[in-house]
């Protein structure tokens, strides 16, 4: 069986690649848009917090013996209290100025954090053992499935879709919508706006976090993991428009699947064919697919 | 006003003394170049608050071409730096048309994905040389007349070329053309309202940003000899950004002065502590914009400022 000319299997184990790659994606750019919805801050560092997610992992494994799925709870967690002390100390006094600032801030951040990891544990990569209980692949009758790339997608989903309910179904998501809006107002109300920014860029930064122990056993540990990755989502972002939580969820998938399709017909385009559609959706719809403008 | 031009003057007779000086002329040459290189970039960052992420697009590109018209084609070094100018020119106006369809933050992340784009690009396409980039590139003769080969000539060269690079930007600022640009940086909406075609202004602001960092990729790998990936990658887009930040974003001696602080201190550092440079990049980045958001000259000129004129009108620099 082939399509295009090209074996269906082959097709089809690179679009499952793919859509591995779309939920990384799809989990960072849900992260981005959430930050940049309530705090207006573009976090240049979102792909640094993602390599140190699947550095917290390798480390607690490597050093002290904690299994995948502990560090999958861990990992976000210390993580994510990083990115709060980040708050804390630095993003929070940039709040009232023009946005550049915030993105040259976590853009220092980010540089920060790869150059100390890359002298701690060198440019080359580490890599992370497919945890025993997810190992091998099954048999599906048209290709065949590596379980651990089953789950990532599944988990992937699965948090992509608890964060939209917590968002969009819950009074905690809806007093964040609400902040979004008119944060002096909710904060008349009495609630604790700071706070809520706070924790918000925790969570962001958290699920970076989870992405990259998610991605830990399935590329190389390595400090620059990040930094080309945010670039991509980035464009994944500015393709689905901030607006909508779903369209970013949509379009990091659709875009993985895209990119993981170029790769089977014309594997030197695979790289950058994210851009390009990038700019014609720009040429097309300036607001981005998902946007409101 | 007589300060400014004291400080231009001394500026002017250090950087024609430097090969007397005993300063080593390469470095010198690639300090002016990347000085070039951030005077560009101020230009859409100072004067019309336009943040790209990806600069280093237009001074790589023009590299690699001028290095490939010179090796491979055998032009001469006028026209092939002509080429290169050309070529990050016309890349100037395509990113930028596609890129000025949206505002601010959204501005930026979209420079940085083009930038990017144009990277894998150069490293994928057959005349970069890939991974290598292109090595050897000679020098040749100014129009077959001067040897650009000794370090002495080739310094004056870039100097000049700096110089009007420079007396260009200032000239575009102090044009009723750049007033339309700072009013666009004060108030865009504002100047829409007024009847400025604000997207037609901003385009050009930026092809000609291009243009000039053009020029000075094409100098650079010419001082060098070498186009490599570097020269269009992320990395060096911040960089610029950095020069441009550290020594005054909206002056003109502060991005020169963030270039020499930025180079020299990669000279410095790269031979002591290795991996360590990017964490002090970063770490610079950080206490710049915490701290220091005027920059070394516009923190200088606004303590004057203040001093001079209590009721604290902006003195135009």
């Amino acid at each position: 069986m082939s399509v295009f000319g090209f074996p269906l299997p082959v097709i089809l184990g690179q679009l499952m690649l793919g859509l591995v790659n779309g939920s990384f994606y799809a989990l960072l750019s849900l992260g981005l848009a959430v930050i940049f919805g309530l705090l207006g801050v573009v976090n240049f560092a979102h792909g640094a917090f993602y390599m140190l997610g699947a550095y917290a992992a390798w480390i607690a494994l490597d050093q002290f013996g904690i299994n995948y799925w502990f560090a999958l709870l861990l990992a976000p967690l210390v993580v994510g209290v990083l990115g709060v002390i980040i708050e804390r100390l630095f993003l929070r006094h940039l709040y009232r100025l023009d946005p550049l600032y915030g993105l040259l801030l976590t853009f220092g951040i980010a540089l920060i954090a790869e150059g100390l990891l890359r002298y701690q544990f060198g440019a080359s990569g580490q890599s992370y053992p497919v945890p025993a209980a997810l190992a091998g692949a099954v048999n599906l009758g048209f290709m065949v499935l590596p379980i651990y790339r089953g789950w990532v997608i599944a988990a992937s989903l699965a948090v992509c879709f608890v964060t939209w309910f917590l968002i969009e179904r819950t009074r905690l998501g809806a007093t964040l919508r609400a902040a979004t809006e008119n944060a002096r107002l909710v904060q008349a109300f009495g609630i604790n706006v700071p706070v809520l920014v706070m924790c918000t860029y925790g969570g962001g930064v958290a699920l970076a976090a989870l992405a990259g122990v998610l991605s830990a056993p399935v590329i190389q540990v390595n400090p620059l993991m990040g930094s080309s990755l945010v670039i991509v989502v980035f464009a994944v972002v500015v393709i689905g428009g901030m607006g909508s939580i779903l369209g970013t969820i949509v379009s990091g998938l659709a875009l993985g699947l895209i990119e993981g399709f170029t790769k089977v017909i014309y594997p030197e385009a695979s790289n950058i064919v994210v851009f390009v559609i990038m700019a014609i959706v720009l040429i097309w719809r300036p607001a981005g697919l998902f946007g409101k403008e | 006003m007589r300060a400014t031009l004291l400080v231009y003057l001394v500026l002017g007779v250090l950087a024609l003394s430097a090969p007397v000086l005993g300063i080593y002329p390469v470095f010198m040459m690639k300090l002016l170049c990347f000085a070039m290189f951030a005077c560009a970039f101020n230009l859409l960052l100072g004067f019309t608050n336009m943040l790209s992420f990806g600069h280093a697009a237009y001074f790589g590109l023009a590299a690699y071409v001028t290095s490939w018209l010179v090796t491979a084609q055998g032009w001469g070094t006028a026209a092939a730096i002509s080429g290169g100018i050309l070529v990050a020119t016309l890349l100037g106006l395509l990113i930028g048309s596609i890129a000025i369809r949206r505002q601010g933050i959204y501005f930026t992340m979209i420079t940085l994905a083009l930038g990017q784009l144009v990277f894998f690009v150069c490293l994928q396409a057959p005349f970069t040389g890939g991974e290598n980039g292109l090595q050897g590139v000679p020098r040749g003769s100014l129009f077959g007349l001067v040897s650009l080969t000794s370090d002495l000539a080739m310094y004056y060269l870039v100097l000049v070329m700096f110089v009007l690079a420079f007396l260009f930007i200032w000239r575009i600022v102090h044009s009723p053309f750049g007033q339309v640009l700072k009013a666009i940086r004060e108030n865009e909406p504002r100047a829409v309202s007024l009847g400025y075609k604000v997207a037609r202004y901003k385009l050009v602001a930026f092809v000609l940003s291009a243009a000039i960092s053009g020029l000075a990729g094409a100098l650079n790998a010419l001082t060098l000899g070498f186009a490599t990936l570097s020269d269009v990658s992320q990395s060096a887009s911040g960089e610029v950004i950095l020069m441009t930040l550290l020594g005054g974003t909206g002056t003109f001696l502060g991005p020169v002065l963030g270039a020499g602080l930025v180079i020299s201190l990669q000279q410095y550092l790269s031979e002591r502590v290795g991996s360590w440079v990017t964490v002090i990049i970063g770490a610079i980045f950080v206490v710049c914009v915490m701290s220091f958001r005027r920059g070394f000259v516009g923190e200088v000129q606004a303590f004057f400022s203040r001093r001079r004129l209590p009721g604290g009108v902006k003195s135009a620099a």
